[in-house]
């Protein structure tokens, strides 16, 4: 083989460098950008008001992905995730829990709420039904 | 009825809100009850106009439900819910088995809607890109015959672009030679703007979905076909516009816009088939959720009318006529019918219903009218139970799908990465039109990645098998459940109620001495005794009697001894009933029939001696018969390579009698309910995966404790709690089936997580030209797309395939 050309070492250092951002911008950087809601018993978003009675209540937007995409609760409190879809692709119809049974389908520009109380500490993954786009609900003590 | 009664609008007040109540309002129908006369109707309306935001309230007595509209940013369902309670009355939002019914027809719109979009949109694609596809032609010979210019080999390495040049060509150059005469601009520009249109209306969710993700620093198989088809519009693009920049460097400018609209026309294609299938999947859930009637004729103040069946209350008549759709659980009080319950336990022959027996909502009713009381209503009727039951077990993922989770979770980057990596091989080892090349096979490798089919491959089998389980009266819990049934080794059966009838029956009545040829007399007298018993075997012996049509009469002077016997006088006559010991103690001598009670015992049956005024007159015998399709299934378990174990507290004898007629090889006698457990953990520890199958009520510590608990659906308890397979009949046979089912579904979620992985992992080396230094194989991104599209769409046909599994 002939010795490579000034181009073809560029090509190689700029398919590295893209390889390298690519692995960089979807493992690590979507890791520590995941943006979390935290959700304290009896207190919720969206205006609600603190009635003692009724659970926590945090809105996930579904678009092309969760956000927020992880939800810190207290274990043992019922806690409402309400799911608003705002996208129509297939892959986001469905938010499945499987630690606690649910497959749900989430009808397109609508809001579908969730009723969930994790048992213990932990972390519960949810995703939609093909397992593309993934979440989470951290509860803690 | 009185004048504020508006048959027929809470109908058309619902249908508006179905359309989504335009103008700010939203129209809700509340079951309310309690209510007995036009008063009480009329003080909940008027205290239901009086809440603020309420713009219009109708109560109907007789269809006991509110129909409200109102502002939903001035008041809360809850909040007429709680507005109706306050008067006294009760209101509750519809019932859960409603909402199921209603998630469904959304759902089923939704992926309707979406079928028949993709639909349009590939079919439009689709005919613009074979219109592209020939437009291009003269533009793609015009190429080849410059490569050879350029020293390149003229025959391409894909097998489609091959074919186009050798067959296609020609072809076209004979047929429309015209084509090749437009000028090189003309039709460039012309598929310039044909592309722009597919890819902004046809294939513009690819793009914006993938955007979306890409926000979340996420990537799926959006993201893979927005960079494919958006990478080589690009190219094309600068082609078009500044073909120098290629040509001044060494490079042809080609184009690739027939690509990226055949690309998208073939994924869209897939995407069609993928939704249809996807659908079918559901479709025993479906079949399940329509089993539920909407209306109910029931009897109110005396009239039979047709309410919305969320209204019925506990204890209220409903009457059925022939052919009509039960619409609730309850118990049958007049009339007499067969009901068909196929399609809630798998029974293919109806059920005769007499007053008394239970009927269960969602099975028909066939040839009789009868009348009957509601018992269990909304959530905890058997059918809402059931769906909620298959809900939970399609929401449930199997243990087996971890990897592909895991696999598909970081997917997509990777095959970005694959695709970089190609670009750069190609555009460094190849020598003539690196870039070109490169850049085709990267693209392929884009393209022919399909994450969608791991992603697919465990759920869509979960969800058919559990329907199919549905079908035939087996709700399997779970994939977990699933995937656990499939591989066990052992099944344990407890014997009463399982193996057996559960329901002791009279199986010999051998008379001797003066009674050899009056067995009826010697029977009447039996039964005569035994009503005043309350031993267990004593209700057999006198529905024994019952059913010879023998009138019985009442002891006089009544004594029974704890296991041994019982004694009393009938018309005069003095009979005992018991065991030897029972015999010896009042002077009988047993002997002359102990022949005949030492067999009937080693047939596992009870024998009890009959002494008639101290004198011995023959032996009764009752057993706990083997169901009938107990021995088949059992035979079929072992068919399986299943070891079968009988647990009982039979005595060995008995419990050995019983195991042989039924087929099974070992036994254990003996057992108290509460060592059933440490015999499943026995098993367990000898290193077997076992399933247990019990009633449910006695062996719930040992469902709980076994691999696979299997509980036979008593009654409306059919969400057993230890239980991860629960039969709707109690029939044995469907074991037989759950474990079956199981074992089939492992099968076809291992054939698909196989194709899936096998398919990316074959897909990408050959996408990326691993192959072509040795076979000159190489994919175009349209073959590359044409294969994409049908990887899903198979695996989640190689699914649907367990619908028609035959499981008999």
């Amino acid at each position: 083989m002939q010795t490579m050309t000034m181009t073809e070492w560029l090509v190689i250092l700029g398919g590295l460098a893209a390889i390298a951002w690519v692995n960089w911008y979807f493992f690590l950087a979507g890791r520590t950008a995941a943006v979390h809601a935290v959700v304290a018993a009896g207190r919720g978003d969206a205006g609600e008001s603190a009635a003692g009675s009724s659970p926590a209540q945090v809105t996930i937007t579904v678009d092309g992905g969760y956000s927020p995409q992880q939800v810190r609760v207290k274990a043992g409190q019922p806690v409402r995730l309400v799911f608003d879809r705002k996208d129509s692709g297939s892959c986001s119809e469905e938010v499945v829990l499987p630690d606690f049974g649910v497959r749900k389908f989430l009808p397109t520009g609508q809001r579908t709420t969730i009723e969930i109380t994790p048992p213990r500490a932990g972390r519960y993954d949810f995703s939609c039904g093909m397992s593309m786009l993934r979440g989470a609900i951290i509860a803690e003590d | 009825m009185s004048t504020s009664l508006k048959p027929g609008a809470s109908e058309a007040r619902t249908g508006k809100e179905a359309n989504g109540g335009a103008i700010g309002t939203e129209t809700i129908r509340i079951p309310v009850s309690g209510m007995t006369c036009a008063a009480c109707q009329s003080r909940v309306q008027k205290t239901l106009a009086k809440q603020p935001g309420v713009s219009d309230a109708a109560v109907n007595l007789m269809m006991k439900s509110a129909t409200v509209t109102y502002d939903p940013s001035a008041v809360t369902p809850d909040g007429l819910v709680e507005a109706i309670r306050s008067t006294g009355y009760g209101a509750d939002l519809a019932n859960p088995d409603q909402t199921a019914f209603e998630e469904q027809e959304a759902r089923d719109r939704a992926q309707d809607e979406e079928y028949h979009d993709f639909r349009r949109k590939a079919i439009v694609s689709g005919i613009i890109g074979v219109i592209a596809m020939i437009v291009s032609m003269p533009l793609m010979s015009r190429l080849a015959a410059d490569a050879h210019g350029h020293g390149a080999s003229g025959e391409s390495g894909d097998p489609f672009m091959r074919w186009a040049m050798r067959v296609l060509d020609p072809f076209f150059r004979s047929a429309t030679p015209w084509l090749y005469d437009v000028p090189v601009g003309v039709t460039t520009g012309l598929l310039l703007a044909a592309t722009i249109g597919v890819m902004l209306w046809a294939g513009r969710h690819f793009y914006t979905r993938a955007w979306a993700a890409f926000r979340h620093h996420s990537a799926d198989m959006n993201t893979l076909v927005a960079v494919g088809t958006g990478a080589a519009f690009v190219y094309s693009l600068v082609a078009t516009v500044m073909p120098e920049f290629f040509t001044s460097r060494g490079v042809p400018a080609d184009v690739y816009y027939e690509a990226v609209v055949i690309i998208i026309a073939l994924i869209l294609t897939g995407n069609m088939f993928e939704a249809r299938a996807r659908k079918q999947t559901s479709s025993a859930l479906r079949a399940l959720v329509s089993l539920q009637p909407k209306t109910a004729r029931v009897v109110r103040f005396g009239e039979e009318v047709d309410a919305p069946v969320d209204t019925v209350e506990r204890s209220e008549t409903i009457v059925v006529r022939p052919g009509e759709r039960i619409p609730t659980d309850g118990q049958v009080i007049q009339g007499e019918s067969a009901v068909d319950e196929s399609m809630l336990t798998g029974e293919s022959l109806p059920v005769s219903k007499k007053p008394g027996h239970r009927v269960i909502g969602g099975t028909i009713n066939r040839t009789g009218a009868f009348r009957y009381t509601a018992t269990t209503l909304g959530a905890d009727s058997m059918l809402a139970q059931i769906v909620k039951l298959m809900r939970d077990a399609q929401g449930s993922r199997a243990p087996i799908q971890r990897l592909a989770d895991t696999i598909s979770g970081i997917f997509v980057p990777i095959v970005l990465s694959i695709a970089i990596a190609t670009f750069v091989g190609w555009f460094v080892l190849a020598d003539a039109a690196p870039a070109v090349r490169g850049f085709a096979a990267a693209v392929a490798v884009l393209i022919i990645a399909c994450p969608c089919a791991m992603g697919l491959a465990v759920p869509t089998a979960v969800m058919v098998a559990t329907g199919k389980g549905a079908e035939l009266g087996v709700l399997i819990k779970g994939g977990e459940a699933l995937q656990q049934a499939g591989g066990i080794t052992t099944m344990v059966l407890d014997k009463t109620g399982t193996v057996t009838e559960g329901r002791p029956t009279v199986t010999d009545v051998i008379p001797t001495g003066a009674y050899v040829s009056r067995t009826d007399d010697l029977l009447r007298l039996v039964a005569s005794l035994e009503t005043s018993s309350e031993h267990p075997l004593a209700d057999a012996i006198v529905r024994h009697a019952k059913d010879r049509g023998l009138a019985l009469a009442t002891p006089e002077g009544f004594q029974a001894v704890s296991g041994r016997g019982a004694q009393g006088i009938i018309d005069g006559v003095g009979v005992a009933v018991g065991n030897e010991e029972f015999m010896r103690d009042w002077a009988v001598d047993p002997s002359p029939m102990r022949d005949d009670a030492e067999r009937l015992a080693g047939e596992g049956r009870t024998p009890m001696y009959v002494a008639i005024d101290g004198t011995l007159a023959g032996v009764v015998a009752v057993a706990d018969p083997i169901k009938t399709t107990s021995t088949e299934a059992i035979a079929r378990f072992r068919a399986m390579g299943l070891e079968v174990v009988m647990l009982t507290g039979d005595n060995q004898r008995t419990a050995e009698a019983i195991a042989r007629q039924a087929g099974i090889d070992r036994v254990v006698a003996g057992v108290l309910p509460e060592g059933k457990v440490a015999e499943v953990k026995r098993l367990q520890a000898e290193g077997k995966t076992v399933a247990m199958v019990g009633d449910g009520i006695n062996d719930g510590p040992a469902i709980a404790q076994a691999d696979v608990g299997i509980g036979i659906g008593t009654g409306t308890d059919i969400a057993m709690e230890a239980a991860d397979v629960v039969l709707m009949r109690g029939d044995l046979r469907s074991a037989a089936h759950a474990i079956e089912l199981s074992r089939r579904t492992m099968r076809t979620m291992k054939q698909n997580l196989f194709w899936a992985f096998v398919y990316n992992v074959i897909g990408i080396p050959i996408a990326a030209g691993l192959l072509y230094p040795v076979f000159g194989l190489l994919l175009s991104p349209i073959l590359a797309s044409a294969a994409m599209a049908f990887s899903s769409v198979s695996v989640v046909t190689n699914s649907l395939r367990l619908r028609t599994a035959r499981i008999v």
